[in-house]
């Protein structure tokens, strides 16, 4: 009886045991394995303690950072709940980066810089001394820039620029930008760059030649860039290739527009970037850009037939196109030991509008002209094109050159009294840089400037750019 | 014209088809997680992966077809412990998807579910590109492997209720498959506990972990700094005191230093898949193990 008890139960059981299938079985492999790793995890964590423990009691500062690292061994990763008040409501502090930048540059002593055959764009002086352009001979430190950027809260992130030079400080960007509309549409407002051409969101530390190409200080003035305060819009098409189409409008103060105590807009730009990769080892974006601005007495000097130097104050319209395209090259597609870009944007401007002839500010007697009213009209237009060759993860080399044509200019009546010079300014540059890291850069660049009429200017600038703190990603 | 209006919808229906299927999209950083994402969501999901295993992964640029990638996503697969810090938060932010954000069930970071080795106890930027999460390279556990995949299958099912159970049974399927590979790669590497090694970059450490290889160090003077010839000598000037038998470095780094130290000690130089992709063999994720430890016993034989 109780053996065939006993058979009977075995049988059950091997029937049981039958049924559990692989999956079953697999479970229990998982379970069993999750609990060695759970107590491993655990011994090695206890180990870890231990071994720091001695560390910390037969040398206490001999080790150097990296075997420090190593002898931490398998530490878990910090928990929020170990951490002490203080510093994790310092956790919510903005990532902070500071560029420094500065140069030593070699070029001529020309009074009053410019680009010959284009209206003075003017650009923000930088003390007694100072050449009109970000740079002055010799040794200076340019623009110091701040960005503190950080999530807002879930539906908005932040970010603002603050450029520090002597006596000022600058908000070069500071805007709010959108994280939960979705539906591939981004909004952003406040002060920013607009999105333009390809090098205009660029700031300078991401410039591949230490200054910006002639035809940007031609379009903006030598800061290089048009920024605008107001709203964008953007829209991502949902497809694989590359779609963006954006909108953007705003107070339009800065060159080629002015700035207007009126209500309304000032200045309205509209763009559609395409692009994708060819391959593995090619990647491009073209894009298409066009901007509107108003002016209402836009003054800048310039010669005069009958007096040395008169003021001129341009009212109207100003419309610009710009045609941009940047195509980047690295091995297998991975940039980091060599890499090669090149770019090129096209830009042509009209102008319409008034000309007032004004006697400037600092002269002694009043212009001969004063007063004089008369239709201004121009066109212009102009390009550059630059390769950049990286050839060991330290190394980088390029070639710029550019071209611009003064084209078109009627200056009504007032041709009698402004020198209306045509010209085609051209500018030949070479530049090699060494980068210690991402973060540190040394340049030396070489350039032949023949932006201004009958001057030949062989600049030589030796430029440094360090990059401190978080640092965020570039733009392609 | 009846057999023209057919044709027109006809060929209307196929061109729609694609984009009517309510595939789960899913764009991987880097090429395990595209491939772990594939192995449980098999036909039910639409894998792309940014970045290939001759990538560095830390070095990638926010390239156009990424942002239009990122912005059909609905799950976003990252690595995180600020891997791909240089380009991922520049695509998220530019690609006008909500669902992907830093937050959102469809932002998952694999580095999140793991227990990090090499977390620094300071951060600094002398010390070259440290991770202030500690090292990324996770993949290289298959225990780690299966924590992510247990995590991510369960976030594919919470993003894609109707395919839940596919993905479950999906998951299922593959963590048997890879316990029992698994325990064959532990037998099977044996002979690699405690050997000495070499290494171009702190790739491996998760690896030598799990298989108790032991690595002297990095010819990195820090991490992401390229080798000096200096750091070289100094290196093979130690192999008297402390030697080591193997160099190793991952596909996407270049093989002059390991070559060079190879050469002048006597020791063979290896080169590891690293990743899904690295090497023909490891053309999926039990590929990457089956050659990772082939290779590595090639070696010390």
């Amino acid at each position: 009886m109780q053996k065939t008890f006993a058979m009977a139960a075995m049988l059950a059981a091997s029937c049981a045991a039958a049924a559990a299938d692989d999956a079953d079985l697999a479970a229990i492999r998982s379970q069993i394995s999750e609990m060695k790793q759970s107590y491993e995890q655990r011994i090695a964590a206890l180990e870890e303690k231990l071994a720091r423990a001695e560390a910390r009691a037969a040398a206490p500062a001999a080790a150097d950072s990296r075997e420090a690292v190593a002898a931490a061994g398998p530490a878990p990763a910090p928990l929020p709940a170990t951490t002490p008040a203080a510093a994790s409501a310092s956790r919510f502090n903005p990532e902070v980066s500071l560029i420094l930048q500065g140069q030593y540059k070699n070029m001529k002593d020309v009074a009053e810089r410019g680009i010959t055959g284009f209206f003075p764009a003017g650009g923000h002086d930088h003390g007694e001394g100072t050449i009109e352009g970000i740079n002055k001979r010799g040794f200076s430190v340019d623009h110091t820039e701040l960005v503190l950027g950080a999530s807002i809260d879930p539906y908005w992130r932040g970010q603002a620029v603050l450029a520090m030079a002597d006596g000022e400080v600058e908000v070069e960007e500071a805007w709010f930008q959108s994280l939960a509309i979705g539906h591939g549409v981004g909004l952003k407002g406040g002060r920013l760059r607009s999105g333009i051409g390809y090098l205009n969101e660029q700031h300078p530390h991401a410039w591949d030649f230490a200054d910006a190409p002639l035809m940007y200080q031609a379009m903006f003035g030598t800061h290089g860039n048009y920024t605008n305060d107001g709203v964008q819009l953007k829209w991502l098409a949902p497809t694989a290739t590359f779609l963006e189409f954006g909108a953007e409008i705003g107070r339009g103060a800065n060159f080629p527009g002015t700035d207007r105590n009126q209500n309304g807009s000032g200045a309205a730009a509209l763009f559609a970037h395409v692009g994708g990769d060819v391959g593995v080892a090619h990647s491009w974006r073209a894009g298409l850009s066009w901007l509107k601005t108003r002016a209402k007495g836009r003054e800048a000097h310039f010669a005069g037939i009958n007096d040395d130097e008169i003021g001129g104050q341009f009212s109207g319209r100003s419309g610009t196109w710009i045609a941009d395209f940047v195509w980047k090259w690295a091995p297998d597609g991975n940039p980091k030991y060599r890499n090669f870009k090149f770019q090129t944007e096209y830009f042509q401007r009209r102008e319409k509008g008034d000309l007032t002839c004004a006697t400037p500010e600092d002269a002694s007697a009043t212009v001969s002209c004063d007063g004089v009213v008369s239709s201004y009209r121009t066109r212009q237009s102009g390009w550059y094109a630059q390769g950049v060759y990286q050839f060991t993860p330290n190394w980088r080399a390029g070639l710029r050159y550019e071209q611009l044509a003064s084209g078109t200019r009627d200056f009504g009546d007032n041709a009698a009294n402004f020198v209306v010079d045509s010209y085609r300014p051209q500018k030949a540059t070479a530049m090699v840089d060494y980068s210690w890291s991402e973060f540190s850069r040394l340049r030396l660049q070489l350039a032949q400037d023949k932006s201004m009429q009958g001057i030949t200017d062989n600049q030589v600038t030796v430029q440094y750019i360090m990059s401190l703190g978080a640092h965020g990603a570039h733009k392609f | 014209m009846k057999n023209f209006i057919f044709a027109l919808f006809f060929g209307l229906t196929v061109a729609i088809a694609p984009l009517a299927r309510a595939d789960l999209a899913v764009f991987a950083t880097v090429p395990e997680w595209g491939a772990l994402a594939k192995e449980i969501g098999g036909d039910k999901v639409k894998v792309y992966t940014a970045t290939t295993a001759l990538q560095d992964p830390h070095r990638i640029e926010a390239r156009p077809s990424l942002l239009a990638q990122a912005r059909r996503a609905n799950l976003l697969v990252a690595t995180g412990a600020e891997l791909e810090i240089g380009w991922l938060p520049l695509v998220q932010r530019d690609s006008g998807n909500a669902a992907i954000q830093v937050g959102q069930p469809g932002y998952f970071e694999a580095a999140a579910q793991v227990v990090r080795l090499e977390v620094p106890a300071s951060v600094d930027r002398a010390h070259g590109d440290v991770h202030a999460g500690g090292n990324p390279h996770i993949q290289l556990d298959p225990r780690n492997v299966l924590k992510v995949g247990e995590k991510l299958a369960a976030r594919m099912a919470e993003l894609d209720p109707p395919q839940a159970a596919a993905y479950q049974a999906g998951w299922a399927a593959f963590a048997g498959k890879w316990q029992t590979a698994m325990a064959r790669w532990e037998k099977d590497a044996a002979p690699l506990r405690g050997v000495p090694v070499l290494v171009h970059h702190e790739s491996f450490s998760y690896l030598f972990n799990w298989l108790g290889i032991r690595e002297v160090s990095a010819l990195e003077p820090k991490p992401g700094i390229d080798p000096s010839s200096g750091q070289l000598s100094s290196l093979l000037a130690r192999q008297q005191s402390q030697p080591a038998r193997l160099v190793l470095r991952a596909a996407y780094q270049p093989d002059g230093p390991s070559a060079w130290i190879a050469g002048k000690a006597g020791i063979p130089a290896v080169m590891l898949p690293f990743t899904v992709g690295g090497t023909s063999e490891a053309k999926d994720l039990f590929g990457l193990f089956d050659d990772t430890v082939q290779r590595l016993l090639k070696a010390v034989k």
